[in-house]
C-alpha cells in the first residue's frame, strides 16, 4: 500500500462579511468550504468538479495554506501544514505549487517568458548561479512543449494554450511533488486544451507528481483522474473511482452534471437534452437548504431528504456518497463502445 | 432575399508590427428565421467579423465589402443610421456578462432605457415589457428581481438577462458572441434551451460565435468554419457534424471531450497553436498543423462546392463538387 502523501481531515473555510449600516452591523457567515476529507497517494490525480460557487478553488487555497481554514488539518507528508508559521509555509511550498485559471492573467505582461519561469529559482535560491538559472529555465520549457528559443518574448507574444505552458513551466520548476490545476483548461479553446491536459498526464507520469485538477466540467477531468470529487456548497457530495463514476453515477447531482456536457453530434444532443433535468440556479450561500443542500433542484427527492442532512459515506465498494437514496437509485449512464 | 447579405468582407487592423488581416473575404448570408454558428478558434477573426458590420471596431481597424441587411450597406451608413438599426433590428449579446452589465443601474433602469429609447414607450409601459421580457428568459419573480442590481444575480442569471435585453425590442437578427463561455456547463446547457426555445417562438435569425462546435450542434441550422480570416467549411449542421469534410472541421470535432463513449486512449487534440496573422504559413494557413498535409499544401487551397450548396478550402475537394475559385 502506497503511504498518501496529503491528508485533508475535515477542513472548513467560513468567510464572514457584514451587511447593514454604520448603527445595525450584522455579520454574515459564508461557509465556502464545508468539512473536507480525502487522501491523495504519490502520482495519484483527484479530480474536483463543481459549479462555480462550490467552493473548489477556495479549498485549493486552503490546501496550500494561502486562505486559513477555519477549521480542519492538511498533512503534508505526516506534517501538519495548518498550524505552520509563514516562513516554514513558504518553504513547503516548494513541494506544493498551483496553476491558475487565467493564462493570461496570471503571467506579469512586463516579464519575459523565461523571467517569469525563473522568478521561483530567484525566490528560493537567490544564489543559484545565472547560467544554472537559464539552463534550468530552457530545460523547463522544453519539457512543457515551448522552444527554448522564445525565452526572451513576452506574453503577449504567445497564444493562449502556450501561456498555459509557461504558467506550468513556472510551477514545475522547483521540483513540486503535489501540483494543484485550478481549471487550468476552462479559458482555452476546445480544440487546445487536450494538448494540456495530455501534458499534465505525461509529466504526472515522468516526474511522478501528485494531482489535483480543479474543473466545473466532467469531460474535462475524466481523462486525468484516478478518483473524482463532486462538491456543491463547499460539501463532497460524491467521491468515486473514476470509471465507476463515469459509468454509474451515485449521486443525482454528478449524474446531472454528467447530463449537461455538450454532445458534439445533432441528434444526440437532441436526445440528451430531453433527458437532462437540473433546473434553477445552487442557492444563496447565506440561505442553505434544511435537510440535504441539493434537494430543491433534485428530482429524485423524498420527504426524508427535506429534513435530514444525508453524510458522506462509504459505499459496500469504497465509493462515497453523500444521498439517502445511493442504493435504491440506478443512474446508470449509456455509453457507446470505443471512441 | 436574406436578411444579412455578406460579401467580400475584409477587416484590416495597423499595429506597431505591421497591417494584420484579421478577416479575409468572406462572403455569406444569413435567412429569416434560421440560426448559423460561426464557429473557430481564438483569433480566427469570428468576433471581428461581426463587430465590423455593427460599426464596432476598435480605432486601428478598417473594414471593406458589403454588409447588405434588408438590401441597405451597413458599411455605409452614418452612425446615426446604424443606430436606429443596432438594438432594434439587430441586437448583440456579448461573452461576459459580468461586464456588460452596467453595476451601478438597476435592472430595470438598463432594460426600460432600451426601449423608451427605440420605442418612445412610456415608463410603465417599459416596464411592463421588461418584466415580461425576463420572465420569458425564466428569471423567477421578474416583478421583484427587476428592482434589483447586477451583482445581485448569478452569472448564468446575468446572462439570461442580457439575452432579454437583446430581445426587447423582437429584433430580426440577434448576434450571441460566446453567450455561454464564461459559464458552468450546467447553466450553459440552460441557456441553450432557452435560445432553442425563443428561436422557435420567433422568426428571429440568430448568429452564434463560438470555440465550442459541441455547444451549437443541437441549435444550429448551418455552421460556418473559420480559420485565420478565412471560412474554411460551411455546410448544413448535418453535413458538418456527419461528413466533414476539411481537416481542421474533424479535428475540431475529435478534440470535444466526451462522457457518451468509453474511450481511454489519449485525449485527441489540435497540434499546435492558431496562428499569428503577422507570419501566416506559405499555401494553406493550416498546413502547420494539418496531420492530413501534402507538398500541394505549400500552395492555396481552392475552395470546393459541392450541389446542396456546402463548401470546403481544401485540395481534397468534396466528392462530386467542383472548384468556384481560383
Amino acid at each position: 500500500m502506497n503511504k498518501p502523501v496529503l491528508r485533508v481531515q475535515d477542513l472548513a473555510v467560513t468567510f464572514t462579511s457584514y451587511t447593514g449600516n454604520l448603527f445595525q452591523r450584522r455579520q454574515r457567515q459564508l461557509r465556502a468550504v464545508d468539512g473536507i476529507n480525502f487522501e491523495l497517494n504519490p502520482g495519484e490525480t483527484l479530480g474536483i468538479v463543481g459549479e462555480s460557487g462550490s467552493g473548489k478553488s477556495t479549498l485549493a487555497r486552503a490546501i496550500l495554506g494561502l486562505i486559513a481554514p477555519g477549521r480542519g488539518r492538511v498533512m503534508w507528508n505526516g506534517e501538519e501544514l495548518t498550524g505552520l508559521d509563514e516562513e516554514a509555509l513558504r518553504q513547503k511550498r516548494k513541494e506544493l505549487q498551483i496553476v491558475f485559471q487565467d493564462p493570461v492573467a496570471s503571467l506579469d505582461p512586463r516579464m519575459t517568458a523565461g523571467d517569469i519561469i525563473a522568478e521561483p529559482l530567484w525566490t528560493f535560491y537567490p544564489n543559484m548561479e545565472r547560467l544554472q538559472v537559464e539552463e534550468r529555465t530552457r530545460g523547463m520549457m522544453k519539457v512543457v512543449g515551448l522552444l527554448p528559443n522564445q525565452i526572451n518574448r513576452y506574453p503577449h507574444e504567445f497564444s493562449g494554450g502556450q501561456c498555459q505552458r509557461i504558467g506550468i513551466a513556472r510551477s514545475l520548476v522547483l521540483n513540486p511533488k503535489l501540483l494543484i490545476c485550478d481549471e487550468p483548461v476552462s479559458a482555452l479553446d476546445v480544440s487546445i486544451q487536450a494538448q494540456i491536459i495530455n501534458l499534465l498526464k505525461d509529466l504526472q507520469n515522468k516526474l511522478g507528481l501528485a494531482l489535483i485538477f480543479i474543473a466545473h466540467d466532467l469531460s474535462v477531468v475524466r481523462h486525468i483522474s484516478d478518483r473524482v470529487m463532486v462538491m456543491y456548497m463547499g460539501q463532497a457530495m460524491e467521491v468515486s473511482d473514476k470509471t465507476k463514476l463515469y459509468r454509474r453515477p451515485l449521486h443525482p447531482y454528478t449524474n446531472a452534471l454528467m447530463k449537461s456536457v455538450p454532445v458534439p453530434d445533432p441528434k444526440l444532443a437532441a436526445a440528451a437534452r430531453q433527458d437532462s433535468w437540473l433546473t434553477g440556479d445552487m442557492p444563496s450561500p447565506y440561505r442553505r437548504p434544511k435537510g440535504c443542500i441539493f434537494h430543491n433542484r433534485c428530482p429524485f427527492r423524498v420527504k426524508r431528504c427535506e429534513a435530514d442532512i444525508p453524510a458522506l459515506r462509504r459505499m459496500e465498494d469504497g465509493d462515497w456518497v453523500a444521498c439517502h437514496r445511493a442504493e435504491e437509485l440506478d443512474l446508470s449512464i449509456q455509453v457507446a463502445a470505443s471512441g | 432575399m436574406p436578411l444579412l447579405s455578406i460579401s467580400n468582407l475584409e477587416v484590416e487592423f495597423e499595429t506597431a508590427e505591421g497591417v494584420v488581416k484579421a478577416v479575409n473575404g468572406m462572403t455569406f448570408d444569413v435567412f429569416e428565421g434560421e440560426t448559423l454558428a460561426i464557429v473557430g478558434e481564438s483569433g480566427a477573426g469570428k468576433s471581428q467579423l461581426v463587430l465590423s458590420f455593427m460599426g464596432l471596431l476598435a480605432e486601428n481597424g478598417s473594414v471593406s465589402g458589403e454588409a447588405k441587411f434588408r438590401g441597405e450597406d451597413l458599411l455605409q451608413m452614418k452612425p446615426r443610421e446604424l443606430n436606429r438599426i443596432r438594438g432594434r433590428h439587430i441586437a448583440m449579446i456579448f461573452q461576459d456578462p459580468m461586464t456588460s452589465l452596467n453595476p451601478f443601474l438597476s435592472i430595470e433602469k438598463q432594460m426600460t432605457e432600451v426601449v423608451r429609447h427605440h420605442q418612445g414607450l412610456s415608463r410603465e409601459e417599459a416596464r411592463a415589457h421588461a418584466v415580461e421580457m425576463l420572465r420569458a428568459v425564466r428569471i423567477p419573480d421578474p416583478e421583484e428581481r427587476i428592482k434589483q442590481y447586477p451583482h445581485e444575480y448569478s452569472g448564468g442569471m446575468r446572462q439570461r438577462v442580457m439575452i432579454a435585453i437583446g430581445l426587447l425590442c423582437a429584433p430580426e437578427l440577434l448576434i450571441a458572441d460566446e453567450p455561454s463561455t464564461a459559464l458552468d456547463v450546467t447553466v450553459q446547457a440552460q441557456i441553450t434551451e432557452l435560445v432553442g426555445e425563443l428561436r422557435k417562438k420567433t422568426k428571429m435569425a440568430l448568429v452564434l460565435i463560438t470555440h465550442d462546435l459541441a455547444a451549437v450542434a443541437e441549435i444550429s441550422d448551418r455552421i460556418i468554419v473559420m480559420y485565420a480570416g478565412e471560412a474554411v467549411e460551411t455546410g448544413t449542421v448535418d453535413e458538418i457534424f456527419y461528413s466533414p469534410q476539411h481537416p481542421y472541421t474533424r479535428g475540431l470535432i475529435a478534440s470535444v471531450p466526451r462522457l457518451d463513449r468509453i474511450s481511454d486512449d489519449e485525449l485527441q487534440a489540435i497540434p499546435g497553436n492558431p496562428p499569428n496573422l503577422l507570419e501566416l504559413p506559405i499555401g494553406c494557413n493550416f498546413r502547420d498543423r494539418c496531420s492530413e498535409a501534402t507538398e500541394q499544401c505549400l500552395e492555396r487551397p481552392p475552395v470546393w462546392r459541392a450541389t446542396s450548396g456546402r463548401t470546403s478550402r481544401c485540395f481534397q475537394g468534396i466528392e462530386g463538387g467542383e472548384i468556384v475559385n481560383e
